[in-house]
């Protein structure tokens, strides 16, 4: 079969085609946005307890986090994404409501660690058995700590849920 | 100096204070009435020979089942210049839950005291500035006295801090977009 | 028309790049001199104190990891040294000998993230990057030995979990080859340089007297001139059987615990190959090691019975009126400091008290003194300085 390179589409991937000769890419509004926003999701540091130091491993030269478009920023008017690393006390709940409340939409929430989960091994009256008591969580990473593959793993998910979304970034959504 | 050599000298200087010393795997703990704590602690920090110019450590302890002396305080001492330990033990009763300040001889009691007070609910006279450090400022109770519960879950006693930002995250949840 | 001055309260708050985890100091300032500092801590009080009371020895163990989060095996090892001391139970060499071994590799571990972060604040970027490179080699000898990165629970009371192999022996050796020339790249980017020198010394001075007094401990002692470590003065494991020196500053400023910290990297370097060269052969852990499903037994009666064992002939002692409690106070020197444990224990599987003594709320407790009267970039680089890890502090 004859394609014919400057008028036919060819699919190169679902739901995004390709006019190769007039260099021109069909595909929805959705993907377009959604690829966007997956590649360059920016982290909030919010390091609590032994998590935030493999978060900072995974940040730095051997797991490199940058090659996947993770930049930390340090205010949470800047960022996309928090990453809730360590046990979550009840003094510590409402700083960590106040700073999700000033991120800008589209956020997302990683719960790392099995403190943040569910509380972990301390189940003690100053703890917060979860952080979805106060925040709505998108993406678990369970692991005491979790090894810096299961972060990558955590982010890979948080890209592919990303890819799934429809219609958010219109005004009536 | 050996630990039970010291212990021998504060016997002999505070007869009167000093209720019983324990000697356990080469340490020694010598019980104290806590009235004249301040002076038994500045002898012990201001004499040549001793010179304990080291506070390591100070905490409480909580002996539930005891009526008379429900408390110790637990002073852990080491002089830098000689190399000898020695831990002062100061009784406190329930009824009369308040010890004087040692922040006077070491600053660094500061602290401790501090999270003795928020801990265990002992008060010590003189300190200047006794709230609470770990918890917050509010919290009720005093968490590591042996009928404090343990668990996360307090019920009706939760501290209004955290029960406050639960129904704040509850109430916003309709305006969440996925 | 005369404008009127106000002193300003800022919060550098739990939620901060610079601080180091979860601490909250509110600042008052006049212009940019800084007249009054609080910290407050807190943010991360877990009750461990708490729990430990409730969990027999072995199972209060994976609680040490997670104080000071940065240098685990140690506090594991400091928690095994307290509790063997209090039921008496003998180390075998081999053991010590690696406790020693996996002890210095933390230390150096703890250093590398210090150096990473207090550069990462004072600005140079760089260092951060080199240094968590060495890290990972550290981590994978970890990881060859037990299998975990970071919270590891390797040491055990009454030796260690399991024995080391030929690989870890080789790939150690290689190490300590390599590390000191890694060293050697860190201090030329930072050593000589003149912003570095202008924001570390003269900063953050606190003299000899008023450290002793103030309770510090560690190279944040040692950079004012005393010459306090705990594997000097009360040795535990092969400490006694090595030789080292001791970092001792002049100056008692950043730059001077700065350069202790440096050569402590050099000095553990010495230990681990004299260590390694002198390794023994034999058992790992002792045969009288509590087991890892330790029931908590009754409470003693009297004296001198290990883990609520009754002896025969003495059921009839079963009701006493005063119980005797053993207490015990062993410290061992962490890469911060020096950590304590002031252990009460009633006979029975489960200590009736177990406080913890770090350094790290000693040093929390001192940056008012430190900060007072110096700028705000100061402030950045005492809490650097004195190395403060907040799950330490909050326990």
């Amino acid at each position: 079969m004859i394609i014919d390179g400057t008028t036919s589409l060819v699919e190169v991937e679902e739901g995004i085609r390709v006019i190769p000769g007039a260099n021109t890419i069909v595909a929805s509004v959705d993907k377009l946005v959604n690829w966007g926003r997956k590649s360059s999701i920016w982290p909030m540091t919010f390091g609590l307890a032994c998590c935030a130091i493999e978060m900072m491993s995974t940040g730095a030269s051997h797991y490199d986090l940058d090659r996947f478009g993770v930049v930390f920023r340090g205010s949470p008017r800047q960022s996309d994404a928090i990453i809730i690393a360590g046990t979550l006390t009840k003094k510590m709940a409402s700083v960590v409501r106040m700073v999700y409340d000033q991120m800008p939409e589209p956020r997302y929430v990683i719960a790392m660690g099995s403190c943040a989960c569910s509380g972990g091994i301390y189940n003690t009256y100053s703890t917060v058995q979860g952080v979805d008591s106060v925040l709505p969580v998108d993406v678990f990473i369970p692991g005491c700590p979790p090894r810096p593959e299961a972060l990558l793993d955590g982010l890979i998910k948080l890209q592919e849920l990303i890819s799934k979304e429809h219609f958010k970034w219109s005004r009536w959504r | 100096m050996l630990a039970q050599e010291i212990a021998d000298i504060l016997q002999k200087q505070f007869s009167s204070e000093v209720l019983r010393t324990v000697q356990f795997r080469d340490q020694v703990t010598v019980l104290v009435k806590k009235k004249r704590i301040v002076e038994i602690l500045s002898f012990l920090h201001d004499s040549p020979d001793l010179f304990f110019d080291y506070l390591i450590d100070l905490s409480g302890v909580d002996y539930l089942d005891r009526k008379e002396h429900r408390f110790e305080v637990a002073y852990n001492l080491l002089s830098v210049k000689h190399n000898h330990h020695i831990r002062i033990n100061a009784v406190v009763p329930e009824d009369d839950c308040n010890i004087d300040s040692v922040t006077g001889i070491w600053a660094g009691a500061d602290w401790h005291e501090r999270e003795c007070y928020d801990l265990f609910g002992i008060k010590f006279t003189g300190h200047h500035d006794l709230r609470r450090v770990l918890m917050p400022e509010d919290w009720e109770g005093h968490p590591l006295r042996k009928d404090y519960p343990l668990k996360s879950d307090l019920g009706e006693k939760e501290w209004k801090g955290y029960t406050d930002v639960v129904a704040a995250a509850e109430r916003n949840r309709i305006y969440e977009v996925h | 028309m005369t404008l009127k001055k106000k002193e300003l309260s800022i919060n550098m708050g739990p939620q901060h790049p610079a601080t180091h985890g979860v601490l909250r100091l509110v600042l008052e300032l006049d212009g940019e001199t800084v007249v009054r500092c609080t910290p407050h801590v807190g943010y991360l009080h877990r009750g461990t104190e708490k729990l430990f009371e409730n969990r027999t020895y072995p199972m209060g163990l994976p609680l040490t990891d997670r104080l000071d989060y940065i240098s685990s095996m140690y506090n594991n090892i400091g928690f095994c040294v307290a509790v063997e001391k209090l039921l008496s139970i003998e180390v075998p060499p081999r053991a010590k000998y690696i406790r020693t071994i996996m002890g210095e590799l933390t230390r150096i571990a703890n250093h590398i993230v210090w150096i990473a972060t207090h550069a990462l604040d004072i600005g140079a970027m760089t260092v951060f990057l080199y240094s968590m490179r060495d890290r990972e080699w550290i981590m994978d000898l970890y990881e060859m030995t037990c299998g975990a990165r970071l919270t590891v629970t390797y040491p055990r009371i009454g030796g260690v979990r399991c024995d080391i192999n030929q690989e870890f022996i080789d790939s150690c050796y290689k190490f300590i080859e390599d590390f000191p020339k890694r060293i050697l790249e860190y201090e030329t980017l930072i050593d000589q340089n003149p912003i570095w020198l202008q924001r570390t010394k003269g900063i953050g001075v606190i003299s000899a007297k008023d450290a002793v007094n103030w309770g510090l401990t560690g190279p944040t002692l040692r950079g004012s001139g005393v010459p306090y470590d705990v594997r000097k003065f009360a040795p535990y494991d092969a400490y006694d059987q090595v030789e080292f020196d001791v970092p001792v500053g002049k100056n008692c400023d950043v730059y001077d615990r700065y350069r202790c910290r440096m050569i402590e990297f050099r000095e553990s370097v010495k230990i681990i190959r004299q260590c390694l060269d002198k390794l023994p052969e034999g058992l790992v852990l002792s045969p009288e090691a509590p087991p890892y499903d330790l029931l908590p037994g009754k409470p003693r009666v009297m004296p001198g019975h290990p883990m609520g064992a009754i002896l025969p002939g003495e059921e009839e002692a079963e009701e006493k009126t005063q119980e005797l409690f053993d207490e015990i106070y062993v410290a061992v020197e962490v890469p911060k400091g020096e950590l304590g444990f002031y252990i009460v224990g009633d006979g029975s599987g489960k200590p009736y008290r177990m406080k913890v003594r770090s350094p790290s709320f000693v040093h929390a407790s001192v940056l008012p003194k430190l900060c007072e009267g110096s700028l705000v970039a100061d402030v950045i680089a005492n809490i650097g300085t004195v190395d403060i890890v907040l799950g330490e502090c909050d326990r």
